[in-house]
């Protein structure tokens, strides 16, 4: 039966304010039931308050083997970290 | 709405009560069990998951009914005794609720039928008098209403899918539809029941229920099997054998190994 079923990601908002964060993936025939089948197997233990599922072959990926290209330029920019600031104690959720 | 039929004023004893709250429990716990035995066996891992979900949630309506039920019978026993305890003669399910899952849209088409009569049934309760009952409902409704997004969105997936499938849920609508006249069929506890307002008037409930069903049927292209009579009368103890094989199974545990613990 999954042969004829898409592959759908699923991403999950935990609580109001934070961001949906992909959880996982899973087989459904159509929209509908993927957010069904996202709600019966990822939001059970009251993971979530808001659901999205997107069909995974509508996902433009980065290519791996341009990770290279991509990535590394920004490995000796440690001056775009905001590490040099001095928080203070009282601050939280920085 | 519930409204109060003017003729019949004698009280509700503890003990009517109690055969309305069993029908109500034992139709949730009966399905649940039945709803169980796809665990593992589901055609998909998420269906599986679905089904586990939704057994769940009937099994603790059925704990929530059967605890409140305890309570008004008043001699000291639990939910676990009325569950595991009782013989198929004591138990009030609607005997639809026992039918064994066939294949998948068999299951399905079981699932549609009581779904709509838990909603629209669910939903009237939450304004019983019965305050107990009402916030039982309340809770219940909502569970309720996802079972009916879920088996709805099957039956119109397999009425309208392949031709097999068509064939497959119309052949199991023609044959469970017999089982639905008692749902909607108010017998002189129902009526008991609905003059003074703890339950809602079974014709209500049946004018609704159409309504919900042949929207669905429309939507799957399956045909409404003509009324049948009904032999059977669950609510009142009178069962199909497929019950106390489905009881066997349920309760062998506490009937070997009285009061085992884990």
């Amino acid at each position: 039966m999954n042969e004829d079923w898409a592959l759908y990601e699923v991403f999950i908002r935990a609580r109001s304010g934070l961001e949906h964060k992909h959880v996982g993936s899973l087989h459904a025939a159509d929209a509908r039931m993927a957010l069904e089948h996202a709600r019966d197997t990822y939001t059970r233990r009251q993971e979530g308050v808001s659901i999205w599922v997107v069909r995974s072959s509508d996902i433009v990926a980065s290519d791996p083997g341009e990770a290279e290209s991509l990535f590394e330029p920004a490995r000796d920019k440690v001056y775009r970290h905001p590490t040099f600031y001095t928080i203070p104690e009282d601050v939280k959720n920085i | 709405m519930i409204t109060a039929a003017e003729s019949n004023t004698d009280a509700v004893s503890a003990e009517q009560r109690l055969r309305y709250l069993l029908r109500l429990a034992d139709t949730s716990l009966v399905l649940g069990q039945r709803l169980s035995e796809w665990v593992g066996h589901a055609p998909t891992l998420e269906e599986d998951l679905a089904l586990g979900n939704i057994t769940l949630d009937l099994i603790g309506q059925a704990r929530l009914l059967l605890a409140y039920a305890a309570q008004v019978e008043g001699r000291g026993r639990d939910e676990d005794q009325l569950a595991f305890l009782r013989d198929a003669a004591e138990f009030c399910n609607v005997s639809l609720a026992e039918q064994p899952n066939g294949d998948f849209g068999q299951t399905i088409v079981r699932q549609v039928l009581l779904d709509a009569w838990q909603v629209e049934l669910y939903q009237s309760l939450v304004g019983s008098t019965d305050a107990q009952l009402a916030s039982i409902a309340a809770k219940a409704m909502k569970e309720c209403r996802y079972h009916w997004r879920f088996s709805c969105g099957w039956l119109v997936r397999l009425g309208d899918g392949t031709e097999e499938s068509h064939a497959r849920v119309q052949a199991a609508l023609d044959g469970l539809w017999r089982f639905t006249g008692e749902l909607l069929t108010p017998d002189a506890l129902d009526a008991h029941m609905a003059s003074h307002g703890i339950a809602p008037p079974l014709a209500a409930i049946r004018s609704r229920w159409e309504a919900r069903i042949d929207a669905a049927l429309e939507q799957a292209t399956l045909r409404r099997p003509p009324p049948a009579y009904f032999p059977w009368h669950g609510k009142r103890g009178v069962h199909t054998e497929h019950l106390g094989h489905l009881l066997a199974e349920m309760q062998h545990l506490q009937r070997v190994h009285p009061g085992a613990t884990w």
